[in-house]
């Protein structure tokens, strides 16, 4: 009987090895004469034991992991292909503590099967959605969202709902779904898990969305840097379309929904809704005023709607299951589950789905198992290079929406950035002061001339000159920023800035002997 | 700015073009093929772009110069290593591996986030993304010797 032995293709398993590891297993069990098929799924999340291999035994999958190329041969004189003994073996995958206490919703299928695999896709639950959507009106699909209380996963959580209703408010006409896959924040990358583990559900999710709104085509605008999530969503369209679920004649329903791939070109602002529009249209990545809002006139003036890849990946979960059980997940205005990203200087990096609600503590400490490198905690970073830097005094916090933006905080994508006490607290807000300046796309002074202002004042302050005046130049600074940015680059950029100094003035007023950076 | 020298060849932006039927909206796809086929986009691409979509050289070039992609010329990808000088990768020494990795002469180039952070710091190496990277590794794969 061939056994199946699943080797992750995942972007963060590959550069860890995984290809060299299929290739071992592949012309080992040649070699042994052992009849293996070598699936190539996506990852479980659990990136910090990336390659983690997964072996179909009779009773149920066994992982074993981090697989390095020259222990494949030991893992088969072991008996790994009956799930046996070896210093790797993490025992049955999901009986993984790690695993076992998520609450995986719009992670459902992440790692399963081969991700582009349309049949298994289905036998995981896939298309159940969209079926039951072609059924309904435009309505009752909307009225599931905004039951579900479906908030925009890429950052500003806006509900859901209203964004479909405005859209389909709109007259008939041309209309547009435009999915967000810039993800440019650093620390996050469930977006890419979802795109490179489970592609399917995202244009699952577009459909529904498409029908819902009268929209009938789609766009989905993945960074430059995301290779393969490009490649991974482009062949889904491909087979999606053969198998009749996008095109002219959507599952035999006589509806039209089409999708195309568009790649960014390096710039972080085209997260920013209306400079991603923009750059849809070909043209320089610049933030539109608003209003008008996408919804009304969005991509070449014509109604838009736009989502986050985690919003429009849950939307099959939701209308599978009802908006009534995604919702019954959460703490307070923050409805179903949130995927946390693990990263920075955490032991056991990863994606965490869990219903909002859950402390920082419990993700950095309890899921992270604290810093990589053993020294004490000192901050972490919430929600992206525009979020608050936290102290070890706020990990009781809940991640949740309102909760967090109480504390001075932000949730933003879910990105959880960890640093140990070596961090240096001004060369990091030195730090979000270029970026900003690196990012910005120009079109209002404060952020474009702030920034820059900004990152050589923190330089002088670490520099250990005329600090206490410095300081306030810096607030003033970010005082205008906040207050006078067209768009959240530079009216967030002082929260992390404005976070550090405020939680670890020591690393700004104690520069007695200068440095130079 | 990515104008290396002014070659008289435009047959590949034309073909460019015309794989996206020159619509203009497919501007910035049509770029990206150029500079991906030579290396970066001089200034007779920028006017047989501008002639094949029809816009002005003056909105081409502004994209040109908007996008970090676009704006620089490939480098040479076997000994450019792209160091992802982000936070997360910060926290886990990237500002100091890509010093390093001058310091042997190695051309880096900043990327901010590669969607690695568990795994951090991250590299991209002749396309690849490698992760928990570190001087040795680079320099060996760049030495052609497998880590
Ligand atoms: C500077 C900046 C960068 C952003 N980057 C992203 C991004 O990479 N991905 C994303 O989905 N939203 C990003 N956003 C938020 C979008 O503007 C927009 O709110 C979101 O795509 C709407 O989708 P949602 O309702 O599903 O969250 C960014 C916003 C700003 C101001
Ligand atoms: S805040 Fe910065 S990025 Fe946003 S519109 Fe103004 S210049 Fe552009
Ligand atoms: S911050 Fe470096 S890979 Fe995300």
């Amino acid at each position: 009987m061939t056994i199946r032995v699943f080797v992750p293709r995942d972007t963060a398993a590959v550069s860890v090895g995984a290809d060299r590891v299929a290739a071992a297993i592949s012309a080992e069990a040649e070699r042994r004469g052992a009849a293996v098929e070598i699936v190539r799924n996506g990852s479980r999340g659990l990136l910090w034991l990336e390659p983690l291999v997964e072996v179909e035994t009779t009773a149920g999958r066994v992982a074993y992991g981090p697989v390095v190329p020259r222990d494949v041969s030991s893992l088969f004189e072991a008996g790994w292909l009956e799930g046996g003994a070896h210093a790797m073996r993490l025992g049955p995958t999901e009986e993984i503590v790690w695993l076992r206490e998520q609450t995986r919703l719009t992670f459902a299928r992440l790692g399963l099967e081969d991700p582009l695999d349309l049949a298994a896709y289905e036998r995981l639950g896939g298309l159940v959605a969209l079926r039951c959507a072609l059924d309904l009106d435009s309505r009752a699909i909307i009225a599931e969202i905004e039951a579900s209380g479906l908030r925009g996963r890429g950052g500003a959580a806006f509900p859901a709902h209203i964004k479909w209703r405005t859209v389909a408010e709109q007259p008939a006409g041309q209309k547009y779904v435009c999915c967000n896959a810039d993800e440019g924040d650093s620390g996050t990358f469930a977006d890419r898990m979802l795109m490179e583990g489970d592609p399917f559900a995202l244009l699952e999710g577009m459909v529904i969305s498409g029908l819902a709104t009268g929209a009938d085509a789609g766009f989905i605008y993945i960074r430059s840097e995301y290779p393969a999530a490009i490649a991974t969503m482009s062949e889904a369209v491909r087979r999606f379309t053969a198998a009749g679920w996008l095109g002219a004649d959507v599952g035999g329903s006589g509806r039209r929904f089409s999708v195309e791939i568009r790649r960014g070109a390096g710039a972080y602002i085209c997260g920013e809704e209306s400079a991603m529009l923009e750059s849809l249209e070909g043209k320089r990545g610049t933030v539109r005023a608003k209003p008008p809002i996408p919804a009304i006139a969005g991509l070449f003036g014509r109604p838009t709607l736009v989502h986050n890849v985690l919003s429009l990946g849950t939307v099959p979960w939701i209308i599978a299951h009802g908006g009534v059980a995604y919702a019954a997940h959460g703490s307070g205005r923050s409805r179903g589950t949130q995927a946390f990203q693990l990263g920075g200087n955490v032991r056991r990096g990863g994606l965490v789905e869990l219903p909002f609600g859950a402390s920082i503590d419990r993700l950095v400490n309890g899921f992270g198992g604290g810093t990589a490198s053993g020294r004490p905690f000192r901050t972490a970073q919430l929600g992206g290079p525009l979020g608050a830097y936290v102290d070890a005094a706020m990990l009781g916090l809940p991640m949740d929406y309102e909760a967090l933006a109480a504390a001075g905080a932000m949730l933003g994508h879910g990105g959880i950035v960890v640093f140990d006490d070596s961090v240096d607290m001004a060369k990091m807000a030195k730090f979000a002061f270029e970026f900003c300046a690196h990012e910005s796309c120009g079109k209002c002074t404060p952020c474009r001339i702030g920034s820059v202002r900004g990152a050589e004042t923190v330089g002088e302050i670490i520099a250990g000159r005329d600090v206490a005046a410095n300081l306030a130049l810096v607030e003033d600074l970010c005082e205008v920023m906040t207050d006078a940015s067209l768009c959240a680059m530079g009216g967030l950029t002082p929260m992390p800035v404005r976070s550090a100094i405020r939680l670890f003035g020591e690393d700004f007023a104690d520069r007695l002997h200068g440095e130079t950076v | 700015m990515a104008t290396p020298q002014s070659t008289t060849d435009t047959g590949l932006a034309i073909a460019a073009c015309a794989l996206h039927g020159n619509r203009p909206t497919a501007l910035l796809e049509v770029l990206h093929e150029i500079r991906a086929r030579r290396g970066g986009i001089d200034e007779s691409d920028l006017r047989a772009v501008a002639g094949a979509l029809n816009l002005s050289r003056a909105e081409v070039y502004g994209v040109v110069s908007f996008y970090g992609d676009l704006r620089v010329p490939a480098g040479d990808p076997a000994l450019e290593v792209r160091v992802c000088l982000a936070e997360a990768c910060r926290s886990r020494g990237a500002a100091e591996l890509a010093a390093e990795l001058e310091q042997h002469g190695v051309v880096v180039a900043p990327v901010y986030c590669l969607g690695n952070c568990a795994l951090a710091p991250a590299v991209v190496q002749d396309g690849v993304v490698h992760g928990r990277a570190d001087a040795a590794s680079v320099l060996a794969r760049i030495a052609g010797v497998p880590a």
